[in-house]
């Protein structure tokens, strides 16, 4: 199967050709069917792979496709490279894609009161776009050389835009200010933007990361002579001890890449407004998979960030204040989704936290499992917008967890994981990343554990508002209903991928078997796997005491949490009234998009207005473009006056040139 | 008896001729009437041609004479043609009429 791996990608892209060109006319069940299939398809392929390279002991495969462009030395050859690391990409993007297929074939459909079945208007288009992105996804991670990693990147950029913009008809949407109670002035809320801003602004600052990644390409390039990962690994260590500074460039450069497309403060602002997307986009793209794109392009890049500790020191300290400052916005939101999505940024701050402190494999791990859980929290908050036509507002629900059995218990299950309850998959993996940080740094660590703390907290502050108390919406809490069986099957899925996806990274302390760090070692280059791997110098009860830090620390959160909004609901108000300042600060973001606002946005639309009058309306249009037709114009009209008509004056005219002629050559 | 006559008084009355033609040319503006004068500019060189060949005692000149009166007869011919098909036309060979080239 390794030397068929390019099917992976063929496959989504067959299915954008079927249901982009025939989806609208053969109706929504047939790309119900193509759509999820293509996929799995997919995964069965990078199954097969990963057998295959079970067996080969994680030795890496090159699977040259073509030759895509050769200028003089520059040679660019599509390939693809079958390692541990692209394989493990492989199966989280098609096997969790997969079941947010199956999931948005009837997410995308509306059932009336009467049981008839309303597709989307554009059921099909959803579906190319979403196997287009399968496809995107794949060249990222299958790619052996930058060039493709880049391509990859800027497709799935273009397919996020797409999918934020999916209802592009949709307006902005005021939000109901915050009642605090008691007579206190309620909390005014921003408006959403609407599906096209959305996308746009996803598009734009994602632009100004991938100008950062296309530099630090470009850096490899006149640096390295090769684009290859494996020719440009090979030269790292000669290369750091040539130019170091060098090196730092480029894994810096690389890095503002990651910022974009991986929401690390300063860009991260685009990911929470992407929420206006369909609920399957933000679990699959934003939460699954796309984010986590930097991740994966750190750990790809191990070698040459291992090389700059600078810099790798800087990732984790953005990483950790990323984590820590979306954790604090993520308290106050109202919006059930863009909880999870400044969770979603909140966790991609660990991701590179513990890339940045060399622990790659345990980045990775959380990647794996943070794809599960946070998924699965997206779809289940998906299947509640579903059952309340897409209400998101939790201070609108309520009590559903009568209505919606399955929802609640596998939301329950997917909070316990991202808060990282004992024992879940989120606990081994943040556990981890918080050891090594630990060892890296106790400041590193101690940002962690508070935003654990937070995330606990908000995470079972969003489902015990939704889920348990009473209805608060008591015509919304009629309707509502448990959602079909495409959505509980991925639902159930996901939650037994989120409970037990922890065996794959086993604390190794304890003895136990760390199935990743192993799989992930051959990766590594030799010489940096001891120090990145499990042979840290912590003492076992060090981790223990840190294990079980975590541990009381998610528990702890969670307790205040069903304490707050279950036991006595009128302590967040009365705190939130006490502290009206930060509150508002935090219900606002912290003003970012408004100082992006006026320091970005608006002097670029100012800029652009004063090229596009002065310089583009004034100079080209009429000075140059104008003016030289005018010219020309008025030169014809002076000049057409010789064209007398009459025939003297040509022959005059004439008899003048033979005089002239003839005078020239007798006076030469 | 021709022998006396020195060449160039052959020549000055080329060139006189050619120049009353010239001169008719840009001032006349009877259509015929120039067609005419070109003719004469025509004749003007011949003269000279033949002059040249007597003096150098060559027939190239006077070869190149018959080359001249038989392009001058196909001229004139267009020329006329011409001329009677405008003056269907427009009723009139005065060139000053006839400007519609005006830019």
């Amino acid at each position: 199967m390794t030397q068929l791996i390019w099917l992976t990608i063929a496959f989504p892209i067959a299915g954008v050709l079927f249901n982009g060109l025939l989806g609208r006319r053969l109706g929504h069940r047939v790309v119900s069917v193509v759509g999820p299939l293509m996929v799995l398809a997919s995964f069965v392929v990078g199954v097969g792979a990963f057998a295959d390279l079970l067996a080969r002991h994680g030795e890496a495969v090159n699977v040259p496709l073509w030759t895509w462009a050769a200028i003089g030395s520059f040679e660019v050859n599509l390939s693809l490279l079958v390692d541990p690391l692209s394989v493990l990409m492989v199966l989280v993007v098609t096997g969790v894609g997969f079941l947010i297929h199956v999931y948005a074939t009837e997410y995308m459909v509306h059932k009336d009161e009467s049981g008839h079945a309303h597709p989307d208007r554009d059921f099909a288009r959803f579906f190319t776009f979403l196997n287009l992105f399968i496809a995107s996804m794949l060249v990222l991670v299958l790619g052996n050389n930058y060039l493709m990693m880049y391509v990859g990147w800027e497709l799935v950029g273009v397919c996020s835009y797409l999918l934020i913009g999916f209802w592009y008809d949709r307006p902005s949407e005021e939000q109901a200010p915050i009642d605090l109670g008691e007579g206190a002035e309620p909390v005014k809320l921003p408006p959403l933007l609407s599906p096209a801003a959305s996308g746009m602004k996803a598009f734009i600052v994602n632009r100004v990361g991938d100008v950062g990644f296309a530099l630090g390409v470009f850096l490899i390039w006149t640096t390295f002579g090769t684009l290859q990962f494996a020719d440009v690994f090979s030269q790292v260590p000669h290369m750091a001890e040539a130019m170091p500074a060098v090196l730092s460039w480029i894994a810096l450069l690389l890095f503002i890449g990651a910022m974009g497309k991986s929401a690390q403060i300063p860009l991260y602002v685009w990911l929470p407004d992407a929420m206006a997307g369909p609920t399957p986009v933000s679990a699959l793209i934003h939460a699954a998979t796309m984010v986590t794109a930097g991740v994966y392009m750190i750990v790809r890049s191990n070698v040459i960030y291992s090389h700059a500790p600078g810099v790798s020191m800087f990732v984790a300290v953005i990483g950790a204040v990323t984590a820590l400052f979306a954790a604090t916005i993520a308290l106050v939101q109202v919006d059930l989704k863009r909880v999870l999505a400044y969770s979603t940024v909140s966790q991609l701050g660990y991701m590179f936290m513990a890339v940045g402190v060399g622990a790659y494999t345990a980045g990775m791990f959380h990647l794996t499992t943070h794809a599960f859980f946070k998924a699965l929290l997206f779809l289940g908050a998906g299947s509640v917008m579903h059952a309340l036509h897409d209400v998101i507002d939790i201070r609108r629900m309520g009590g559903l967890k009568n209505k919606m059995p399955v929802t609640w218990l596998t939301f329950w299950i997917g909070g316990l994981a991202l808060a990282g309850f004992p024992l879940m998959s989120g606990f081994f993996s943040k556990d981890e990343i918080l050891a090594k940080a630990f060892e890296a740094s106790p400041v590193l660590w101690g940002i962690g554990v508070l935003t654990a703390g937070l995330t606990a907290f908000y995470t079972f502050r969003a489902i015990f508002i939704a889920f348990h108390g009473q209805p608060r919406d008591r015509h919304l809490y009629d309707h509502a209903h448990e959602s079909g069986p495409a959505i509980r099957f991925a639902l159930v899925v996901l939650a037994a991928l989120a409970l037990v996806g922890g065996v794959l990274g086993l604390p190794a302390f304890l003895g136990l078997p760390h199935a990743l760090d192993s799989w992930l070692a051959p990766i590594y280059a030799t010489g940096e796997h001891a120090a990145a791997a499990g042979e840290h110098g912590l003492s076992l009860g060090l981790e223990l005491g840190l294990m079980a830090t975590s541990a009381t620390v998610a528990v702890l959160g969670i307790v205040v949490a069903y304490f707050f909004y279950v036991v006595n609901p009128a302590i967040p108000r009365r705190m939130a009234r006490s502290l009206r300042p930060v509150f508002v600060l935090l219900a606002n973001k912290y003003y970012v998009d408004e100082l992006y606002n006026a320091v970005f946005v608006q002097p670029g639309l100012k800029l652009a207005r004063g090229m596009a009058q002065g310089v583009d309306a004034l100079l080209i249009d009429s000075v140059l473009v104008d003016g030289l037709a005018r010219l020309v114009g008025q030169i014809g009209r002076q000049v057409s006056r010789l064209q007398t008509g009459y025939l003297r004056h040509y022959a005059l005219a004439t008899f003048i040139g033979v005089l002239i002629l003839v005078g020239y050559f007798f006076l030469r | 008896m021709i022998n006396q006559v020195p060449v160039s008084y052959y020549l000055l009355l080329g060139a006189i001729l050619f120049s009353i033609g010239a001169g008719g040319v840009l001032i006349r503006r009877n259509a015929i009437v120039i067609l005419m004068c070109v003719e004469m500019m025509m004749n003007a060189v011949n003269l000279t041609f033949i002059a040249f060949s007597r003096y150098l005692d060559s027939a190239t000149g006077q070869i190149f004479v018959f080359m001249v009166m038989a392009v001058a007869a196909v001229e004139v011919a267009i020329g006329l043609a011409l001329l009677v098909e405008l003056n269907r036309h427009k009723q009139t060979v005065n060139i000053d009429e006839i400007n519609s080239l005006k830019g």
